[in-house]
């Protein structure tokens, strides 16, 4: 997917001034509320109108202020997941994942009903009504009649956002899922960091109406780290656990990292956060943080008033944060040897 | 107590204005409900104020109006005259008389289902390819269907009633343009009328109680869904 967009709009005291050009399968859209996220998404599917400018994708014109070509939103085959589901309260499952399908002329069609069921599991749903279904089943429901509609682009308007946490991190495999298998691409809009690592390529920032960067969602996390009250967000894809000592002891880069009990004895996504990782330039003799693992220090970098350390923990990468004066007393160099110390407590799974 | 064949002959002719009436708004309303709601143009202010004027203007006067349009002399009426369509003392002008005064209650109606829609659907619609008709017909329709049945229900009721307009534009004329309403007032206005005034009127309370009865129970049925 190629899109080139350069576009103004003026909505009330709010101006949206943007230029932005991405090209790649899964883009990530990220910035707070208030910074356009939205009025992109309404002028990429056609539902706003620019002032002025040009939208292209895949070398389509979608809108040309100048030309006066304006390409209708039905016509334009940018299927849209909304926060809210916005399934069709009248019509069974079924009749919404077939909506869009039945719109898509024959010879753009290229997605079945029965492989979309399977790969998101709603094949059981398919008689009910959308107001009998689970904030999860609604959503993935929502997703099928988008795929179903063999979009260009499929753009999700924070599409988590209105689900638990829990919920949140069992949706996203199906998002990725469903892009992988039937090759579509899409944009995903949201103001969640880790979100946007798990799901984005790259990232286009928004602030105010404005393109900040485009960068790796790696990239972003770690400029952000200083300003996050959370510091940067480990991601970490831990495998089945063993019992240990009363701990869970889960298999993670050639080594084990030992978890509380109530982590869940099964494998996973889990976040720590760097503000979690001690450092300590010897081994300590004895410590109470459970894990204590042997690091060599990759890079450093700066943030805000904060350091972020990248450590190589036997091929897994962590990355811990300390604070400038730390790094003087630890004399923190790339390539050195340190000991990273975590406790079994401060895992939290996705 | 013998209703005379002129009495029956007014009761049908009442539920006849009633439902042709309602079957001729029906779509009008649909249409106006659907610009006031969706809708963003010049004039809308105007065009809301237009169509609910029959709301708070007597109906003496929307009928006095309505003759002046569609008389003899009038600019309707005289293309309706070349047209060799005769509309005003007619049961027809009773039912354009119905239309008018009840078009607000059933445009208001309608409206209040429309503007209850969530808009992520229209757009959803939209997205998945459905163009402005489509969606109409396949979103908006079925989701007014309350909105549209409540407001037939109550329009039908008010054309029921329906009383000064038709007077001016369709007479009162016993077996052709006499509707229930004007009936009554007919034997309320003679001296031996009193019976068959009072019988009649139980006529028209049993017809408006079962009419709005059937509005209730669309509306309660609304909130339970």
């Amino acid at each position: 997917m190629e899109l080139q967009l350069q576009a103004a709009k003026q909505q009330g005291n709010f101006q949206l001034e943007l230029e932005l050009k991405v090209s790649g399968e899964r883009i990530g859209v990220f910035g707070p509320s208030g910074s356009g996220k939205s009025t992109l998404v309404n002028l990429l599917a056609g539902l706003a109108r620019p002032d002025r400018g040009s939208i292209l994708l895949d070398g389509k014109t979608l809108f040309d202020g100048t030309a006066g070509v304006n390409v209708a939103p039905d016509q334009r085959r940018i299927a849209m997941v909304f926060q809210q589901h916005a399934l069709f309260p009248h019509l069974t499952v079924r009749k919404n994942l077939l909506y869009g399908y039945q719109r898509c002329p024959a010879t753009e069609r290229r997605i079945e009903l029965a492989e979309v069921a399977e790969v998101l599991e709603i094949g059981d749903l398919m008689g009910q009504m959308p107001d009998t279904l689970s904030g999860g089943q609604s959503q993935r429901v929502a997703l099928g009649r988008a795929i179903l509609a063999s979009p260009r682009l499929l753009l999700m308007d924070e599409p988590l956002s209105a689900l638990d946490d829990d919920l949140r991190y069992r949706i996203i495999p199906y998002l990725k899922l469903v892009s992988e298998r039937f090759k579509i691409p899409f944009m995903f809009i949201s103001h969640s960091l880790v979100e946007m690592r798990l799901m984005a390529d790259q990232v286009a920032v928004l602030e105010k109406g404005a393109l900040t960067a485009v960068m790796t969602p790696e990239e972003l996390a770690r400029q952000r780290m200083g300003q996050s009250p959370a510091g940067y967000i480990n991601l970490l894809e831990l495998g089945v656990p063993q019992e240990k000592q009363g701990l869970l002891a889960y298999p993670w880069a050639g080594g084990e990292l030992l978890l509380s009990s109530n982590a869940g004895a099964e494998r996973g996504m889990f976040e720590l956060s760097s503000k979690d990782i001690i450092l300590c330039k010897r081994h300590p003799d004895a410590i109470s943080a459970r894990n204590l693992l042997p690091c060599t220090v990759r890079s450093l970098f700066e943030t805000g008033s904060k350091i972020g350390v990248e450590l190589d923990c036997k091929g897994g990468i962590l990355v811990a944060e300390i604070v400038p004066d730390a790094a003087r007393e630890l004399d923190i160099t790339p390539g050195g040897i340190i000991w990273a110390a975590i406790k079994a407590s401060a895992f939290r799974r996705l | 107590m013998q209703f005379a064949p002129t009495d029956i002959q007014a009761i049908l002719l009442s539920a006849r204005v009633g439902v042709v009436a309602t079957l001729v708004a029906l779509p009008l309303g649909f249409l106006a409900a659907w610009l006031l709601a969706f809708g963003r143009f010049k004039g809308k202010l105007l065009l809301e104020l237009l169509f609910n004027l029959p709301l708070t203007l007597p109906p003496v006067v929307v009928g006095y109006l309505l003759l002046l349009l569609l008389g003899s002399q009038g600019a309707l009426g005289r293309l309706l005259d070349l047209l060799g369509i005769k509309i005003i003392f007619t049961w027809k002008a009773a039912v354009i008389a119905s239309v008018v005064v009840g078009f607000p209650l059933l445009v208001r109606s309608i409206r209040l289902a429309m503007e209850g829609i969530d808009l992520h659907l229209v757009q959803a619609a939209r997205s998945l390819g459905a163009g402005p008709l489509d969606i109409i017909l396949t979103v908006i329709l079925p989701l007014s269907r309350r909105g549209i049945m409540a407001g037939s229900s109550l329009f039908f009721a008010r054309s029921l009633g329906e009383f000064g307009a038709t007077i001016i534009i369709a007479g009162n004329m016993p077996g052709v343009t006499q509707t229930l309403p004007l009936a009554i007032y007919d034997y309320a206005s003679s001296p031996s009328g009193e019976g068959t005034a009072l019988a009649l009127c139980a006529v028209s309370i049993l017809l408006s109680l079962a009419v709005l009865m059937l509005h209730e129970t669309i509306l309660q049925h609304k909130k339970g869904a």
